[in-house]
């Protein structure tokens, strides 16, 4: 059906091929079409992302044996720190909403650009700007920054790094964040089709609107209290600085008063897009429509009243600790009602076992892991047993690289045809799932038995008796690196040679799959009129024998 | 040979939705409050552990300056709102001159507060200053919340002003007219922000003594 209607189209170039006002580079840095400016982000984001990779890997080769392995403890303190810095700051909050997020929202619910284009070409700008001031510091006299990337005081104040260009490029990826929210929010508002309504959007939509609220309320909260760090360091004006009467927790509150929130700006959209893909490869309509969009928002909103379970040991009241304790229990529900409602989809459907789905996959199990660590984080005598310990770099690794990062990497395989107009191969992306799958875990899993034993996380030596976990934790992320590589190999080639993509390749039925691949510039001839829902596979499901 | 290449140009059709666009100014607004929300929530902390100190401190402010820079703001978010009547009544001159005024008017705070801060710099109440690291660890974290607020809030209102020049621009060039006016509009609003922010921190540092 879809076919048919394609032809009958005129032919139209794509948004890569389709007149600019701007010529050479400057179609691009310029260009305010979300589908550029998401190829924009996908290009930058993905330079950070290996460059805190690299620094990861180092980190992991220094811990090869106890004492020195390749650089001294000065230079490990910076690669811990500049690692978050960018992984977090530049990676992972931008990551999924950033890029996929600007280059499929409007295609999936039928507009033709976000309803602030302008304003979203500053949001990348921002985002450069911000990017390219962290790795400046690295070169600066004074050294990078070396407070681990949570900035903590008083340590923050008093040492003679370069902290201040990180605090500002923290400062301004903030906005940069913010200001794509506000895009998100005004967006799905204001631009969704004739007849999309709130309960046929797709649910990535559903997750980037959480997430987008989440941006909006949250990120203010960082940008006053780096801020004021970054005033005292320059001025000497007394705020946090416990000398001149302040209080140092004070600034703890407030940074996870952001920093937690933040956590779910990273996953919610993860678990969008595993909302997204399931359906497709299942061939059903997702169960618990309603109590996927709902447990989105329910996640938002709960999440931002947990932050103090990051103190649970800096001093607080008993009755503080119990409401926050009790608050990072009932976020799990919400979460809960994802995954059984993944489960429940991949029941009795007519699975294919496509390069996402595996990502996806994945994703489910290691983030059941990752959450379910969590909960133990959450109470509160096992948190005193193991707070800043692997146990914790474990487990917020397990949901931020084995929930957010393989969504994003089954978000790339599952959108790569609409995109870039090309397939990618099949064989070298499923030796890459499972190099990657393995070496995570082989990377990230000891990390739960050295915590449990009380190896304490940013340390730069060791007792010999982790040593045989380290050993297995190096060993499994050279494996990873070698699936990643695989990985951005296999699609770089792709996006080159890769066999030209039909508008459909994989059988979605959102709204993104009705138009060519790579889309025309405008997206939609015509703004299309939404009848159904988003994953209405009925076709698979009335005939259940006759069909084949 | 140039028209036809603009022809070609896909135009994203200029679809007017002037709710959409204010619901981005609310959310930005919000932003802004969330960002001093923080600075209030400091403010409650240390006043709550140091509330004597506090007390004291704030008497070194003077409450006429206080007073007459809230009442200059009030009146240029009077100005502001009667520029937005004016170009629904098709007044461009009025309303140029009201945003104009407004203008002034945000000027004339900043004049006063330069005079303000001078003041207490002459009497050697500024950061890491001899005589303020020598008085009590309330005081020094007021005068810290004195600078810091009242100092962003300040910058608020350059930036407000640049704001409001644009937007007199704007209606001599035609931009805002009587037909489309949600810039000013949006514009508007930011400065009521400015205004209303003042109007917490003016009884929170100037008259609870």
């Amino acid at each position: 059906m879809v076919k048919a209607e394609s032809l009958v189209a005129p032919v139209e170039p794509d948004f890569y091929h389709a007149p600019t006002k701007h010529r050479g580079i400057l179609a691009w840095i310029l260009s305010t079409d979300h589908k550029r400016i998401g190829i924009l982000y996908l290009i930058t984001m993905l330079f950070f992302f290996f460059t805190a990779v690299a620094l990861g890997v180092l980190m992991r080769l220094e811990m090869l044996t106890p004492g020195k392995t390749i650089v001294e403890p000065q230079t490990y303190n910076t690669f811990f720190t500049l690692h978050g810095i960018i992984m977090i700051f530049l990676f992972i909050i931008p990551g999924i909403p950033a890029v996929f997020g600007n280059f499929m929202l409007p295609l999936l619910i039928g507009a033709k650009d976000v309803f602030f284009p302008r304003l979203n070409l500053l949001s990348w700008w921002l985002f450069l700007t911000g990017g390219l001031l962290a790795l400046v510091s690295v070169f600066l006299p004074g050294g990078p920054a070396d407070t681990g990337w949570t900035f903590y005081v008083p340590y923050s104040i008093r040492t003679s790094t370069n902290v201040m260009p990180a605090l500002f490029a923290a400062f301004i990826l903030g906005f940069s964040s913010i200001l794509t929210g506000l895009n998100f929010v005004t967006t799905i508002h204001r631009m969704r089709a004739p007849g999309m309504t709130w309960f046929r959007m797709p649910l990535f939509v559903w997750s980037l609107y959480a997430t987008a609220w989440v941006q909006v309320l949250a990120t203010p909260i960082i940008g006053i209290t780096l801020l004021l760090v970054a005033l005292e360091r320059f001025f000497g004006i007394g705020i946090f600085d416990p000398a001149m009467g302040g209080d140092p927790v004070l600034y703890q509150h407030l940074f996870w008063i952001y920093s937690h929130p933040a956590v779910y700006i990273m996953i919610l959209p993860g678990l969008g897009v595993v909302s997204e893909i399931l359906p497709v490869f299942a061939r059903r309509t997702i169960f618990g429509y309603k109590f996927i969009a709902f447990s989105s928002v329910a996640i938002a909103l709960v999440g931002s009243l947990v932050w103090a379970h990051h103190m649970f040991t800096v001093g607080m009241s008993n009755t503080a600790m119990f409401i926050f304790s009790f608050l990072t229990f009932l976020v799990s529900i919400p979460s809960a009602i994802k995954v059984f409602n993944w489960i429940a989809t991949l029941y009795k459907g007519s699975i294919a076992l496509e390069v996402p789905l595996l990502f996806v996959l994945s994703m489910i199990v290691q983030f059941s892991i990752g959450g379910f660590t969590g909960l133990m984080l959450g109470a509160l005598a096992i948190n005193i047993h193991v707070t800043d310990t692997y146990f914790v770099v474990g487990h917020f690794h397990y949901v931020m690289f084995g929930g957010t990062g393989f969504a994003l990497f089954g978000a790339i395989h599952y959108w790569f045809p609409k995109i870039f107009g090309r397939m990618f191969a099949k064989k070298p992306a499923v030796i890459s799932w499972i190099l990657v799958t393995i070496g995570f875990n082989a990377l990230y899993f000891p990390f739960f038995v050295m915590g449990y034993m009380g190896m304490p996380r940013r340390y730069y030596d060791y007792l010999p008796q982790f040593q045989p976990y380290h050993i297995f934790a190096t060993v499994g992320s050279w494996i990873l690196v070698a699936g990643l590589l695989i990985m951005a190999i296999n699609l770089i080639v792709a996006v080159r040679r890769g066999a030209p993509a039909t508008a459909n390749p994989w059988g979605g039925k959102t709204l993104e799959w009705t138009v060519s691949s790579p889309p025309p510039a405008e997206n939609f001839h015509e703004i299309p009129v939404v009848t159904k829902g988003p994953y209405d596979y009925s076709e698979y499901e009335e005939t259940p024998l006759e069909a084949t | 040979m140039n028209a036809q290449v603009q022809a070609a140009v896909p135009v994203h059709e200029h679809h007017r939705d002037d709710v959409g666009t204010k619901i981005g100014m609310w959310l930005f607004l919000f932003t802004e409050l969330i960002l001093f929300g923080g600075l209030f929530i400091v403010y409650a902390v240390y006043r709550f552990k140091h509330p004597a100190e506090f007390q004291l401190a704030a008497k070194e402010l003077d409450t006429f300056v206080g007073t007459a820079n809230t009442i200059i703001l009030l009146t240029s978010s009077l100005t502001v709102a009667m520029s937005i009547t004016s170009i629904q009544e098709g007044r461009k001159r009025l309303s140029m001159l009201l945003v104009a005024l407004t203008i002034l008017l945000a000027l004339a705070f900043l004049v006063n507060k330069y005079f303000e801060w001078s003041h207490k710099f002459s009497l050697g109440l500024y950061p890491q200053s001899p005589e303020l690291l020598n008085k009590p660890q309330g005081e020094i974290l007021y005068f810290g919340l004195y600078y810091v607020m009242t100092g962003l809030h300040a910058l608020h209102v350059i930036i407000g002003m640049i704001v409001l020049a644009f937007m007199v621009v704007f209606i001599a060039r035609g931009t805002i007219n009587q037909r489309s006016f949600v810039k000013l509009e949006a514009g508007g609003l930011y400065w009521h922000l400015v205004d209303i922010i003042w109007i917490f921190l003016f009884p929170l540092f100037y008259l609870l003594h």
